[in-house]
């Protein structure tokens, strides 16, 4: 990499939303020809970054610098006009327009002379870029037929047709399977050749020592460090992220004791999601259900739930079966669903923290339908206590606590209910190191005083840590098995992605 | 690839979206034919030139405003004031007919226009700029509007002797003085045309579906969300102007307590039976017409069947209920074909 | 990220209580304040108008004329704060009029009964809304419009542009007397009258629901994240088809009263009374979108559109020109609370 003056700098960023700065004193700089790797817990400032140089949000202090230039990105239209794109951690689509006009939205071609939306041409340019880019949809498809990862595309395509110079992806892996990130890769590494400059947010050290040029850490709104891969390791990144060596991150104590199954699926299906899902989960056991995003195991978690309709199979609970059509039948068995999307389905966002926590055990709390507010009051303090929730009073809106903190008041919510059965769904997304391995410790002892407990993870050493037995789900079956002894983090990747190992 | 015996197949869904939005204008118009074959079983005389007519004459009036309201509810809105913005125009327009004679009855259309647009623009400003929500604004406006209208008028109506003749014939006779097309159909067709030319080919066109469809992304597409909200309400508007002088052309009179009383809801009924989305993102100028005809097609059938006037109000609740439903379902059975939900 | 740290004043935090200062200013921040506010400013200056204004009497007597109004905006709180709406309430009440009056004319069933029959249908009515947005899943917006329409198009049909009793009877034909005039029956030695006790005692029970029972909780759950409810065990289908059947019967009800009111059922009763009620409420403090809002609101702002009419009557405002106030004056509720919401963040 020859030494050219930057494509983009920044100088002495601050940011601040009402008064709590989330970006302090930010020195950031971006080479053309580079992938740029952000890193950093939920919370760094990675997004926020990136969305001030992309004009989503206006600086509380310092100096944008584009090409030696100080400039001012009021918004995200002017950013384009800039020469910069974005691209999504979720897909940013029309449903009821097609591909091509997603593409060009604002910035159709127009005819000559008329004036008018040339929608040939346009059909003409999309159909070249999807092309470059390897896709072989139909530019006339409604996107609202496909599937993330092709949305995803769509917006790269977007992306693409701006001629942008730089290029910021928002964690774009998140929900890709591996041969769609092997082919984002490639069609980065097409753009970096070209003179593009990228700057890549992911979570997955494994994805940004693989395609980063240069790695920067940020923790708590402070740039602690840039390194380059070659120079540096894993831990060493870990370390400056978190500020402190990590021993164990997870752990797990061995001696349990596994007694009856508590909850037994068989061939369990539904159109378009799953097929044929049979297994079961003994009471003190943690099952971790392993596979790709999108290989079905959040549908299973919300069929099993009621969230999500059945088309055939059983469900037994305690040797009994049931039939659950919605939630509220699921957590009268003692099955509880924790929610992939926390602040979508698992909290209610204004209301406060207490309210959060009671609301699944109301009538409990609650026998004649009178409110009893001093007992929800004690209960909520109780598990404040138990799990350790960090907050200024119990009253606040739940909004405002951390992602940690957040996730620990869905957690308490379901103890509360006093389940059998706990589908937990990524359990640790989006929250820091330290509240992961609180979390982690509280599964294990659930499970130690016999809670039976599904984990979904997409993150392999927590569930190769974690479970006592891993079943793996591929494009909506089970494509494996694996006792604790038996899985080992080849195998069980080999399973979700259908690769044949050799020499198993 | 799956196999074909792969129950999880994903296969694309484009096929059936195309096909039941193409179900829908087919659907209408089947309707439209189980209406007429069923009036004509029960009177035979259906057919024929003053009942023709008598439909014809109802599709101006409603299309005008309902291509409007299309765009309205596409961008996730609603307009419950047309009504009153058409009552105010003619109102104010027929005033100024009655007191100067000689008024050329085309600059009198063009102020009904601009009266209606700048009562239209009041809505959107509030909508666009003071974020006050469509149903509460209107809702607002609906009174504030019609209180204007008495205000101005004194309560009183403009009778058929104030309506200049020129303007009455454009509801009797068409071009080339034939009499099954009279001008305000033309003028109609003419307003749906370039309702499709507009959303069609223009960037603003464009931009309606855009934030009806995700008003986010649209805002971070650089679409302006305020101005395009505030665009189709000032049309909504204008139309609605529009639509008070072909009330006075129609009907030879505008009176202020009467006037456009409970238009909204026909005009409601005509864009959603004419297969616009309530939950916004989707609609087309040809559905919307074809809803107008229909219902058009309804009102005179009942009056020629001898059904009193007092069940139109049940009869349009009732086909907008079904519409409401019918649309639910067909939405929830086509995500549970393509996605299992 | 700092981990465990309890001392006194998290303590004090995690129980929930606070100072003064603070509880001061939780009540200056609420918008039910302002209703509260705009009330006494509003008589205030309407007693600076009008020595009417003083006169107990004249102003109980005034809440009868639109009290129906009050007694319909009590469901409506429940169904905007679970994040809905009912365009139909005014059609429902006058559904039910005309159909009590068909009932009891026409095929001479007891009043009693009648009554009973007109409560049940208004129930029914405001149910069969409610299953079509809960079951179904349709938007509340478009149902109640499409039921907006087709209740009073049920009542044109039934009575027409007639009126029970018929305007073609003669004085022979009336409504029982203990039935009629329910506004110029007084409770004993005050000037406040019967409609208005209605009003109060429905909007002090169903504001005890709202506020202290596991239901109220529920209507403001739904209100403010419907899918988290729902995954938190809440029954959200019943909660709905209930407030919905609740409006319904309030609605009858407030038909019934109008009946008694004006001896006479019609088609058109309470044309375009939705807008009062959906003003009421929003005035309130009520959020447009779900999620907060309060019965105390509701009833602080209908008296406040009470006043505002009785004040526009005897200034000699006509009646268009006063619906025209009322429409401003829902846009302006709704610029107010937007504003107060900024100032808040």
């Amino acid at each position: 990499m020859t030494e050219n003056s930057s494509e983009m700098r920044t100088k002495g960023i601050d940011m601040a939303f009402g008064g709590v700065y989330v970006l302090k004193d930010i020195d950031f700089e971006i080479y053309p020809g580079e992938v740029h790797g952000l890193i950093g817990e939920n919370g760094a400032g990675k997004s926020t970054l990136i969305k001030i140089l992309a004009g989503v949000h206006q600086p509380k202090a310092g100096e944008i610098i584009l090409r030696d230039e100080v400039v001012h990105v009021p918004n995200p239209h002017a950013a384009v006009d800039m020469g910069i794109a974005m691209i999504h951690q979720e897909p940013q689509t029309f449903p009821d327009l097609d591909v091509a006009e997603n593409i060009f939205i604002g910035r159709q071609p127009m005819t000559d002379g008329l004036r008018r939306v040339d929608w040939s041409k346009m059909y003409g340019h999309a159909e070249e870029i999807l092309n470059s880019l390897g896709v072989e949809f139909d530019p006339h498809t409604k996107v609202r037929v496909l599937s993330i990862a092709d949305q995803q595309m769509v917006e790269m395509a977007g992306a693409l047709s701006q001629n942008a110079q730089i290029l910021f992806m928002d964690e774009p892996t998140a929900a890709l399977t591996p041969t769609e990130v092997e082919d984002l890769f490639a069609i980065m590494n097409n753009l970096r050749e070209q003179g593009t400059a990228i700057v890549f947010i992911s979570h997955r050290l494994e994805e940004i020592f693989d395609i980063c040029d240069r790695i920067t850490v940020l923790r708590d709104g402070e740039l602690i460090g840039e390194r380059k891969p070659k120079d540096t390791t894993t831990d060493e990144i870990i370390h400056m992220m978190v500020g402190r060596p990590l021993s164990s991150l997870y752990e797990r104590n061995v001696e349990q004791k596994i007694g009856e199954p508590v909850l037994e699926v068989k061939n369990l299906s539904r159109t378009q999601k799953f097929d044929d899902i049979t297994f079961d989960v003994k009471a003190g056991e943690v099952v971790g259900l392993a596979g790709l995003v999108g290989a079905g195991r959040t549908d299973v978690a919300r069929a099993l739930f009621g969230a999500l309709g059945i088309d055939s199979g059983t469900i037994r609970i305690d040797g009994e079966e049931v039939k659950i059509t919605r939630p509220r039948e699921a957590l009268a068995y003692g099955l509880v669903y924790v929610p992939e999307d926390r602040q979508r389905n698992g909290l209610l966002m204004q209301m406060s923290i207490e309210k959060n926590m009671t609301l699944a055990v109301l009538e409990r709390i609650a026998p004649n339908g009178w409110l009893n507010e001093k007992a929800e009051n004690n209960i909520a303090q109780e598990y404040v206590k138990k799990l350790s929730i960090v907050l200024r009073n119990i009253r606040q809106p739940v909004r405002e606590l951390s992602g940690g903190n957040q996730q620990k008041v869905v957690l308490s919510k379901w103890l509360l209910a006093e389940p059998r059965v706990m589908l937990m769904d990524e359990p640790t997304r989006g929250i820091d190191i330290g509240a992961k391995s609180e979390v982690h410790r509280l599964i294990g002892e659930l499970a130690a005083e016999g809670m039976a407990i599904l984990m979904i993870s997409s993150e392999l050493p927590e569930i190769l840590a974690m479970s006592d037995r891993i079943i793996v789900m591929r494009e909506g079956r089970i494509s494996g098995h694996f006792t604790k002894e038996e899985a080992t983090a080849e195998r069980v990747i080999a399973a979700a992605t259908g690769q044949v190992l050799e020499g198993a | 690839m799956t196999s074909t015996t792969d129950t999880l197949h994903r296969q694309s869904s484009s096929s059936l979206a195309v096909q039941l939005s193409r179900f829908r204008e087919i659907g209408i118009v089947a309707f439209l034919v189980i209406v007429i074959i069923v009036t004509v079983l029960l009177k035979p005389n259906f057919i024929q030139p003053i009942n023709i007519r008598s439909i014809l004459l109802w599709i101006p009036l409603l299309s005008v405003v309902a291509m409007g309201q299309m765009m309205v509810i596409i961008t996730r809105g609603i307009d419950v004031s047309v009504g009153s913005i058409l009552a105010f125009s003619g109102i104010v327009v027929g005033m100024i007919f009655r007191d100067f004679p000689e008024f050329n009855i085309y600059l009198g259309t063009l102020l009904g226009i601009l009266l209606g647009a700048m009562l239209g623009a009041i809505n959107g400003g509030l909508i666009a700029w003071l974020k006050v929500p469509p149903i509460i604004t209107t809702l607002g406006t609906l009174s504030a509007y019609r209180g204007l209208v008495f205000i101005v008028s004194g309560g009183r109506q403009i009778d058929p002797n104030h309506v200049p003749t020129a303007l009455i014939r454009w509801s009797q006779r068409g071009p080339f003085g034939i009499q099954w097309v009279p001008w305000v159909v033309i003028i109609a067709i003419v307003v749906a045309l370039l309702t499709y030319a507009f959303l069609r080919f223009t960037k603003m066109g464009r931009n309606i579906y855009a934030i009806g469809g995700n008003p986010d992304a649209a805002k971070l597409r650089g679409i302006s969300v305020e101005s395009t909200t505030f665009v189709v309400y000032l049309i909504t508007g204008g139309l609605a102007g529009l639509a008070g002088i072909l009330y006075a052309s129609r009907f030879g009179f505008v009176n202020p307590g009467e006037t456009g009383v409970g238009f909204e809801l026909t005009v409601i009924a005509a864009a959603i039976i004419g297969g616009t989305n309530i939950f916004g993102g989707s609609g087309t100028v040809l559905g919307v017409f074809l809803g107008c005809l229909l219902l058009g097609t309804i009102s005179v059938a009942l009056a020629v069947l001898g059904v009193a006037s007092t069940w139109q109000l049940a009869v349009y609740g009732f086909v907008i209920l079904l519409a409401v439903i019918v649309d639910g379902i067909i939405q929830r059975e086509l995500q549970r074909a393509t996605t299992g939900e | 990220m700092t981990t465990n740290e309890t001392n006194v004043q998290t303590q004090n935090s995690i129980q929930g209580t606070s100072s003064t200062g603070d509880r001061l200013r939780g009540i200056l921040v609420r918008p039910e304040f302002v209703t509260v506010a705009l009330l006494i400013l509003a008589f205030v200056v309407g007693s600076l108008m009008s020595p009417y204004f003083l006169d107990a009497v004249f102003l109980f007597n005034y809440t009868s004329l639109y009290i129906e109004v009050g007694i319909m905006a009590i469901g409506m709180t429940f169904i905007i704060i679970s994040g809905n709406i009912d365009l139909s309430v005014a059609s429902i009440l006058a559904l039910v009029a005309s159909a009590a009056g068909v009932v009891y004319f026409d095929l001479g069933v007891p009043m009693v009964m009648t009554i009973v029959i007109a409560l049940t249908l208004g129930t029914l009515l405001g149910w069969l809304n409610g299953a079509l947005v809960a079951r179904l899943k349709l938007p509340a917006l478009a149902v109640t419009l499409g039921t907006w329409a087709l209740y009073r198009g049920a009542a044109q049909i039934l009575v027409g542009d007639d009126s029970r009793p018929r305007l073609a009877w003669t004085r022979e034909f009336m409504y029982p007397e203990w039935f009629t005039r329910i506004h110029r029956v007084y409770i004993p030695g005050t000037p406040i009258p019967v409609p208005f006790v209605i009003f109060l005692v429905l909007a002090i029970v169903l504001g005890i629901v709202l506020y202290k029972t596991t239901f109220g909780r529920w209507v403001y759950a739904i209100g403010t994240n419907e899918d988290a409810a729902r995954y938190s065990g809440v029954p959200t289908h019943r909660v709905k088809m209930l407030i919905f059947a609740l409006t319904g019967f309030l609605s009858g009800l407030a038909g019934l009263i109008m009946v008694s009111r004006l001896s006479v059922a019609r088609y058109d009763h309470a044309r375009g009374w939705e807008l009062d009620v959906i003003t009421a409420v929003v005035l309130g403090g009520t959020d447009i979108f779900g999620g907060r809002g309060s019965m105390f609101g509701t009833v602080v702002a209908f008296l406040l559109l009470i006043f505002l009419r009785t004040g526009m009557g005897v200034a000699n405002v006509k009646a268009e020109s006063q619906l025209a106030v009322i429409g401003s004056l829902l846009i302006l509720a709704i610029l107010v609370s937007n504003l107060t919401e900024k100032l808040r963040k």
